[in-house]
Formats: structure tokens, sequence, C-alpha cells
């Protein structure tokens, strides 16, 4: 069964060079522009992975976050959180919050893909 | 050699607790117990106490005074 | 010993004695090698408290009361264990201020008053001048007795001799003439007479001697020893009760009023005074005296109650207890003992009658009678050149005077019973010094009028209960005076008020300092010390400031007026040997070249202080120098230590206070240090992250294209566009932010000339036609002709109008957009607006927008292009040049960015 990966950015084009690199490893993909779509999305999809940015609309990459963590029924989702900030602080706030995995901006793609590979065990 | 001024106080403390004992010696009631008939080596005993605290009075004064000279 | 002239011989030889003493001590002193500079002969010079009354008297009331006559001595004990506070204080008090007696000292405490001192000397005159009487009377005596042995001639029951023929006359006289010897050799500025206090000294030890000889000859020549005299005493009932003192309240109470008044007498009593005070060389004697003066007052004492018992079984009855120290040795055949005895009597008498004349003729002199010579102009005496001479005469005279109304005195009263009791009445008489004087020491805001009040009600207290009753008990006032005026019981003498159960002089010594402290606290309170008070107040009660009391001359004078003024009492010579020695101090040269200030005047005063006393200084002073006005807060501030207290922990309280601001301004600054620090971090924070973001598509994509070499070439196109664009927006970015860091550091060049807004609109609008064309977005312009002309820099300005329109069409919605632009004049200043009808901008976010970073637009699903810097950067610009930006919008209704600058001031709108 494919993995399914929902990419959360509010950055159309990181969001365009994202969902073509997932699709090429063969994932289902899902997109959202903002935190409250990511949590619509999260529900309908039901997504194995998560890449979360961290600065959006609405609702912050954290709050998403925290509000997956919050869900049993999204125990098992696996969350990237994916941030422009590269600060100590918030690389720890990150993964206090439940994230899986932490991934500054600018990514080596082939690195992030790795890591997806990884996690999802593909 | 001249006294610290902690010294002096102490001396200047030492000299009012020896005026406030004079006081004591040298009044009633402590008077009294000595003012009755009787003799010490001779001596009439309110006699020979006056001049003995007296004596130890000065003593303690000069003590107080002389100690450390200044 | 028949041969009177035996003894006149050896009287004449130990006043010899005595006076070489007194000469090789003041030739050593001028020779500036002190004899008297050492404690011991301090202390033992304060042995002048024993007199007669001492030598002769305590034998006869220990043969009277028993252990009755110590507390005269155990007071003086407990007040030198005091003596390091009191005595120094005074000494140090009395050395800063010339104070040349006791009379002095409570006039200059209290402003220097002239009244005051007058006072305190009429006091001591008529407390004192029985007891040289008694001094006499003891010396006759003693002469009569000698003179008549092998007889015992008591001579209360000889004939009164015709006065050529009295042996106290010519005592009188040899010691006037001895007293002005020693007592006015010269005018000294501290009134300090080193001869006589050596000579003092050696009386001391005289004395005791002498007193020691006859003791232990009676101890353990007549008896066996203490323990025979006593023991044989035990046995004879009339003894024995002297071993033991009366068991009642009433004798404790006596018993320790007497300590009290002693106490007070020691530093009181103008002799003592002189020598403890006037004559000390150095305050650091005072140490060794608190306990080397007791100790001689317990070793003159060790022999009377044994020489007292003695006498009571050597003579049953018929020969006075006052007299048993000589006749005990002459009935043994001792004359040679008896004649030591003599002379060791004569000591003391001739040591309290040379320092009580000497004490009393300067106060008679200087607070007495120069005031009132002063005063009365007739006499000229403001205009002789040179009035010491005549200080000298005056103080000659009052010595022979006060040696004569004592002996008037001992003749008048012979042995009635005023003289016996004197002692005691002397006491109490300068026992009423001491609440001005301790008062004055210890306690600021005692006032003239309060010591005045003090002195005067003590005073006529002790003489209504003491002085006047003695009188009426000799049988010179009738016998009912005693029995209270008009026979109100109620006024009774001794029985005032009705208290009884005191003896006289503890009933008198009870209502008279009573009246005397009363009247001293009342009348002081009554006001606040005025300045001269305060000032005075200050220097006694304070550690002695000795500069201080140049305060209170607000002028100075020159030497010109000084000197003389100083010269005419204490000689022209002294003066200017006095002023010299001054001006050295100072550094000055020339006496004429001392500078006439206030400092001068207060040496020259202190100066005649030590000639005239300080009430009288003070009034020949203010006739050269304009007094100070006395500005009380002024003096108060200076001079009050309490007030300079107060001042300084107001200060410190001040300080207290501004430190804590420091401290709050401090800790906002560092607050706001810590937010701009925060803000410094999210900025760069911020930065890194809109740098981040495209350099992230950047990257992805290269990476991509880089990577997978099969894309297919639409996608490949697709790719590098977005690749294209992120750097185009990437550089933009880095542009902005180098703009705004320079626009915010102030180092941004500016090109300031006379700019034609509407033209720089115009071309803003044409600038951006292609792109509001391609989104199909309707720009409108409305503005006036002959734009209006602002200063400012044209390219700047064009920046902010591209800014906004860029902005107003990346929010409104394609083809149906319409953006206005207008430009109209208003009140001196231009205004510009740039509305849309876009989504508008929700209140809260109203001010955001203007922040860096932070964009409208998050409504948008889709993320306008832009930098969030471009509205920051446009209101630094606007407010550069003195104007202002801001948006008016209503969500839904489109936004309207208005800026406005002041119209340059020669380019109108008018045209």
């Amino acid at each position: 069964m494919t993995k399914k990966v929902l990419i959360v950015d509010d950055e159309p084009n990181i969001v365009i060079s994202l969902e073509y690199l997932m699709k090429k490893e063969g994932f289902e993909v899902a997109v959202a522009g903002d935190g409250e779509a990511a949590l619509q999305k999260v529900a309908s999809f039901a997504p194995d992975l998560v890449l979360l940015d961290v600065m959006m609309p609405k609702k912050s990459g954290y709050e998403v976050c925290a509000a997956l963590r919050g869900d049993p029924a999204q125990a098992a989702t696996k969350i990237i959180m994916l941030t422009a900030k590269g600060r100590d602080t918030e690389v720890a706030k990150g993964l206090a919050m439940g994230a899986d995995a932490y991934v500054t901006k600018p990514f080596s793609t082939k690195d992030l893909v790795a890591q997806v590979k990884a996690m999802l065990g593909a | 050699m001249r006294k610290s001024a902690n010294e002096r106080r102490l001396t200047a403390q030492r000299l009012a607790a020896l005026f406030l004992l004079g006081c004591a010696l040298f009044n009633y009631p402590v008077l009294s117990l000595f003012n009755h008939a009787g003799q010490v080596f001779g001596i009439p005993l309110l006699y020979a106490y006056l001049f003995g605290a007296w004596v130890l009075l000065i003593g303690l004064i000069a003590w107080a005074v002389e100690r450390g000279g200044d | 010993m028949a041969q009177g002239w035996i003894l006149v011989l050896a009287s004449l030889l130990y006043l010899g004695i005595l006076f070489a003493i007194a000469y090789w001590a003041d030739r050593r002193s001028d020779a500036g090698r002190s004899v008297i500079d050492h404690p011991t002969v301090y202390a033992l010079s304060l042995g002048v408290y024993c007199t007669t009354w001492t030598f002769y008297g305590s034998v006869g009331r220990a043969a009277a009361t028993g252990i009755g006559f110590l507390p005269i001595y155990l007071g003086p004990t407990l007040m030198f264990a005091l003596g390091w506070f009191v005595l120094r204080k005074i000494v140090r008090v009395a050395k800063a201020n010339r104070i040349t007696s006791i009379a002095d000292f409570v006039a200059s405490r209290y402003g220097k008053s002239q009244l005051l001192g007058g006072l305190v000397t009429v006091i001591a005159v008529v407390g004192v001048i029985p007891y040289i009487a008694l001094q006499l009377k003891a010396v006759s005596n003693s002469f009569t007795i000698l003179a008549s042995s092998p007889d015992l001639v008591m001579p209360a029951r000889a004939a009164a001799a015709p006065m050529l023929q009295d042996s106290a006359f010519y005592v009188a006289i040899v010691l006037a003439a001895f007293t002005i010897l020693f007592g006015t050799r010269h005018l000294d500025a501290t009134e300090r007479h080193e001869g006589m206090v050596a000579a003092i000294a050696f009386e001391s030890v005289v004395k005791l001697l002498a007193f020691f000889a006859v003791g232990l000859y009676v101890t353990y020549g007549v008896f066996d020893g203490f323990g025979d005299i006593f023991g044989r005493a035990a046995e004879i009932p009339r003894l024995a009760k002297l071993a033991v003192a009366r068991d009642t309240a009433a004798a404790y109470g006596s018993w320790a009023a007497l300590t009290f008044l002693s106490m007070l007498s020691v530093m009181l009593l103008p002799r003592q005074f002189q020598i403890a005070v006037v004559e000390n060389v150095n305050e650091s004697h005072v140490a060794r005296s608190v306990w080397l003066f007791p100790l001689y007052l317990l070793l003159i004492n060790v022999f009377v109650l044994p020489i007292a018992v003695g006498g009571l079984m050597q003579f049953p009855e018929g020969v006075d207890a006052d007299t048993f120290v000589l006749t005990l040795p002459l009935a043994k055949g001792q004359e040679a003992i008896a004649l030591l005895v003599f002379i060791g009597g004569l000591s003391a008498a001739t040591g309290m009658v040379i320092v009580e004349t000497i004490a009393l003729s300067t106060m008679v002199c200087n607070d007495l009678v120069m005031p009132l010579l002063l005063r009365w102009k007739a006499l000229g005496l403001d205009r002789r050149p040179d009035l010491s001479g005549l200080l000298l005469e005056i103080r000659r005279w009052a010595i022979a005077v006060v040696l004569m109304l004592g002996y008037a005195y001992f003749r008048a009263a012979g042995e009635a019973y005023a003289l016996v009791a004197i002692g005691l009445i002397s006491f109490a008489a300068v026992a009423q010094f001491a609440p001005a004087v301790f008062g004055g020491l210890y306690w600021k805001d005692g006032t003239r009028e309060g010591a005045l009040a003090g002195l005067t009600a003590g005073f006529a207290v002790w003489a209504y209960t003491l002085l006047l009753p003695s009188f009426a008990k000799s049988g010179w006032l009738p016998a009912d005076f005693m029995a209270g005026p008009f026979g109100l019981e109620l006024l009774r003498p001794q029985q005032l008020f009705g208290l009884t159960g005191l003896d006289e002089i503890s009933h008198s010594l009870f209502w008279s300092l009573l009246a005397n402290i009363g009247c001293y606290v009342g009348f002081s309170l009554r006001r606040s010390p005025d300045a001269r008070e305060a000032g005075q107040a200050a220097v006694f009660v304070g550690s002695g400031n000795v500069g201080a009391g140049a305060l209170q001359w607000g002028a100075g004078a020159p030497v010109a007026e000084l000197l003389p003024l100083a010269g005419r009492f204490v000689g022209p010579d002294r003066a200017r040997e006095a002023f010299a020695r001054y001006a050295r101090s100072r550094g000055v040269r020339d006496v004429e070249d001392l500078p006439a200030d206030a400092g001068l005047v207060h040496f020259a005063e202190s100066l005649l202080a030590g000639a005239i006393g300080s009430a009288s200084a003070r009034v020949m002073v203010a006739s050269v120098v304009e007094e100070a006005p006395p500005d009380l807060d002024a003096i108060m501030n200076i001079l009050d230590e309490a007030s300079q207290v107060r001042a300084h922990s107001r200060e410190i309280e001040q300080k207290s206070r501004e430190l804590e601001a420091a401290t709050a301004e401090l800790r906002e600054a560092n607050e706001r240090l810590r937010e701009l620090d925060r803000m410094k971090d999210d900025f760069i924070s911020t930065v890194s992250h809109e740098l981040r973001t495209p350099l992230t598509s950047i990257r992805a994509f290269s990476e991509m294209l880089f990577e997978d070499p099969r894309i297919d070439l639409e996608e490949r196109k697709r790719f590098l566009g977005i690749i294209v664009n992120e750097t185009e927006r990437l550089t933009r970015l880095i542009n902005q932010i180098l703009d705004l860091a320079k626009l915010e550091s102030g180092r941004a060049e500016w090109t300031t000339s006379d700019v034609d807004l509407a033209e720089v609109v115009r071309e803003s609008c044409d600038a951006l036609s292609q792109l509001y064309r391609e989104k199909g977005v309707a720009l409108a312009t409305d503005l006036p002709a002959g734009g209006p002309v602002v200063q400012a820099d044209r390219d700047r300005l064009t920046q902010v109008m591209i800014n906004l329109l860029s902005n107003a069409v990346k929010f409104v919605a394609q083809g149906e957009g319409r953006v206005r632009v207008a430009v109209e004049c208003l009140r001196g200043e231009v205004r510009v607006t740039v509305a849309d009808n876009g989504p508008g901008i929700r209140p809260e976010d109203q001010d955001a927008i203007f922040e860096k970073f932070r964009q409208g637009g998050s409504v948008l699903t889709d993320k306008p292009v832009g930098t969030g810097l471009g509205l920051p950067i446009s209101r630094q610009i606007v407010e550069y040049f003195g104007g202002s930006l801001w948006v008016e919008s209503e969500p839904g209704a489109g936004a309207a960015f208005v800026f406005t600058l002041p119209l340059a001031e020669d380019g109108g709108a008018s045209e």
C-alpha cells in the first residue's frame, strides 16, 4: 500500500518542489496551504507522514503539531517539521511538541527524501 | 600608646558600670546588710565593709583606667 | 609650747616653703618645663577638696555620728568614676572656650550672658564666704589650743580676743598677701596659676602626712592598733553605738542625700572647678585622677574613726571632738606631733583659702565688677588704652575683700551654729549650679531664662530653708522665723509644705533642687534657643567644636581695631605676642597682614575671654565688630549637630531616593535594551527566515534539475522560471533590507530638492501602468495642475509611490480592481491618497502592516509577492521629510494608503 504524505506550507514554490519530490518516490501526496487546512486534510486524507512548515498563516506548524499529538487517532502519524528559522530553541521547541524530525530550510532534497523514506519504512 | 576608639568605649562603659556598682554598694539596702554590731579582725563590721568596698571600687576604677595605658 | 612665737615662726616658715615652691614652679613654667604637667600632681592638687573641715571636722563628725562623715568622700569617689565622661567634657569645653571660672562657664554656655555670670558669682560668694570663715576659725582655734598648752583650753570658751590680737586676723592678712602674690602675678589668657597649683599639690601631701602621723600615733602609740581601740570602745555602750549607723529610712535617706550633695560639690565648688578645670594642663590627666583622687580621700579618712573613738575614750568630756587630732598628742605630751598637726591644719586651710579666693576674685572681677565698670560711661574706661593694670588691681582688691569678708563673718559668727554647719550649707549652695552646668553639658535646649530662673529659684529656696534658719539658730534672726512667716505652718523653713522626716540638708536639697530644675526646664522650654544660645549649646553639648564660635561673628574686623582692644585688657605687649602667635599659626608673616575675617574676631574674643570672661569679652568685641544678625536658621544649620545629622540623613534619604530612581531608570533602560535586543534577535531571525524561504525553493529546484536529467522540457522550463523568480525575490529582499538598515541607522543618502509631487505620482503611475494592464486593474489619477512642490528626495518619493501602487495592485482582484490616486493640498501640506477596492485591512492589522516582514493579505490563499519591507521603508521616508503615512480601511471596503508632506514655503499649489 502506498504511503500517504501531506505537505503543509504557505510558499507555493516550496509546495511544488516537495510535491514533485514525494510523488517521484511514489507516495500519495496531498497539499495544504495553512494550519487549518492542514488539520482538515489530516482528517480526510489520513497521511502517514506530514511535512509541516512552521511559519504559516492561521495556525502555526507548532499548533498543528500539538493538535495532532493531542489526538490519539493520529499517534502513528509521523511529523517532519520544516522551518526557515534555524535557531536551536526552535528546533528544541519543535521536538518538544512531538515532531519526529526537524529539518531546516533550505534543505538538501536528497537528505529529506532519505529521511522520509526511512521514517515510512519504505 | 593611645587607646583605640574601641578600647575607649569599653573603658567608658566599665567606668559607668563601676559608678552604678558604687551607688549600689554605698547605699541602702546593701548598706543595711552590714549595719549591725560585729567585728572583722577587731574592726567594726560596717566600718570594715565601707572601707573594703571603697578600696575595691578604687582598685577597679584604677584597673579600668590604667589598663593598656593612655 | 607656750610660746606663740614658735608657732608664728613655724607658720611663716611653712608659708615661706609654699612660696618658694610656687615661685620655683612659676619659673619652671616660664621656662617651658612645667612641674604640674603630670597626672599625679593634678590628682594631688584636687586634694584641695579636703579643708580643715576634713582635717579637724571629720573627727568631730565621726565622734558624733560614727561613719556619718564618710558620704562626703564617697560622693566624690562616685563622681570621679564618672569623671571620665563629665570632668573630661567640662575640661575640653572650658579649654575650647577659655573658661576662667564656673560663673564664666555658665554665662558662656547660655549665650555669654553677663547677667547669668553675675548671678552665679553672687551665689558663689554668698555660699562660700562663710566656708572661708570656717578655715580662719580652724587655724585660729588650733593656734589658741597650741599656744595655751599644756593647758587644754577650748577656744569656744575663751574670751574673744580683740582684733589686733586675734591670730585669725593675721592669718587672713598673710593669706591675702600670699594669694595676691600668686594669684595675680600676671593676667594670663588661660587664667592659670602654675606656681599656685604646685603649692596646693604640696599642701595636699603635707596634710595627708600630718594626718597619718597623728593617726598612726593614736592608733599604735596611744593604743595598740585598730583592734585594741575598737575592742575597748565596744565595751563602752556610748561608743559602741558609733560602730553602727541608725537603721532607719531617714538615716539612709540622709546618707544618700549627703553622698549626692558631695558628688555635685566636688565638681561645682569654685575651688574644685578652678583646680580641676581651669588649672588643668592636659585633659589626659583626668584619667589618673579618677582613681588617685578617691584614693587620697580614702587614705585621709582611714584614721578618722580611730582618732574619734580614741579621743572620746581619752577625754570623757570637756574637749571638743573637732580638736582631737590636736589635743590627743598634746595630752600625751607629743608636742612635735601636735606641731605637725598644726602645720597640716594650716596647709588644709591655706590651700582652700588660696584657691577659693582666686576663683572668687576672678569671678567677682570678670563677672561682677568689670561689666559694671564698663557700663559706667562716666568712668571713661572705654577710652583708656590699657586696662590690664586695672584688671589686676580689681582682682587684688577682690581677693582682699573676699578674705576680709570671711574674717568679718568669722568675727560675727564666733562659735555660733552658723559656722559649725557651714560646710554642708556651702555644699548645698553650689549644688544649685548643677542643673545649669550639667544640663548645659548634655541638653541643648536650655536657655538663658531657664538658667536664670533655675539658679534664682534654687538660691532663694536654699537661702530660705538653710541659710536663714542657720542665722535664726545663731540668734541673728528672731526665733519665730523658724515658725514660718505670719505663723504659716506650711511655710516653716525647715518643714516646707509640711515635709518632715528629712534632716535639714536633705530637706533643703530636695526643695531647692526641685525648684531649680523645675524652673530651669520649665523656663527653657518656653522658647527655643536663639542663635547665640544654640551656637554655644552646640559647642558645649557637642564634642567642643572650637572653631564653631567663630561663626557667630558674621563680619570680620581688622587687626588695627582688634589688637588695641585686646591690648587694653591683657596688656599691649602680651596682646601683640598672642596675635603674632596666631598669625604664625595661620601662616601669615606679619600681624598686620592677618585677614580681617570672622576667625580673627573669634581669636580676639577668646583672648579677651581669658582676661575678662566670655560674657564681657563678647560685649567688648561687639563694640568694634558688627555682630552677625542672629540668623537662626543659618547658625542652626551650621552648628546644631542634630540638625546636621538631620540634614545629613535627609541628604542620605535624598541620595537613596535618587539612587532608587536611577536604579528604576536603569532597570527600564535595561528592559528597553533587552526588548531592543529581543527585537533585533527577532528581526535577524525573521530576515533569515525571509532569506531562507526563496533559497529553499532555489536549492530544491536546482537539486531536482541536477539530480534528474530525465525531467521533461516543459517541467524544466517551469522549474527554471521558479528559480529565476525566487532569485529576483531574494535580490529584492536583500536590497530592501540594506535600504531599511541604512534608513534606520541614519546613514542613508538623501538628495533634497524642490520636488513636484504631482509629477512624481504621474511618473510612478506610468512606470506601473504595464503591470496594471496585465492584471486588468484600472488606475485613475486626480492630480492638480501645476503640482504642489515639496522639499524632498525625488527618487525616494518615487520609491514610496511605486511601493504603494504595487501594493494596491497586489491586493485587488484581477480584472475588477480599481485603484485611484489623488493629490490634494490642505493647510500647508500636500496629501496623497492611494485607494483600492481590495479586501481591506482589519483594524487590528492596520498598525502591524507597517512593521517589518508583516504582510497583510493573510486572508489570501495565494501569498502576495513582496518582502514585507515596503511599507516600513515608505513610512521611514515620509517621516524623514516631516510627513506621516497611515492607512484608512474598512474590511471589505478597500484600503486607502495616505501620506502627507509639508508644502515647500515658496512653492504653492496656487497656479
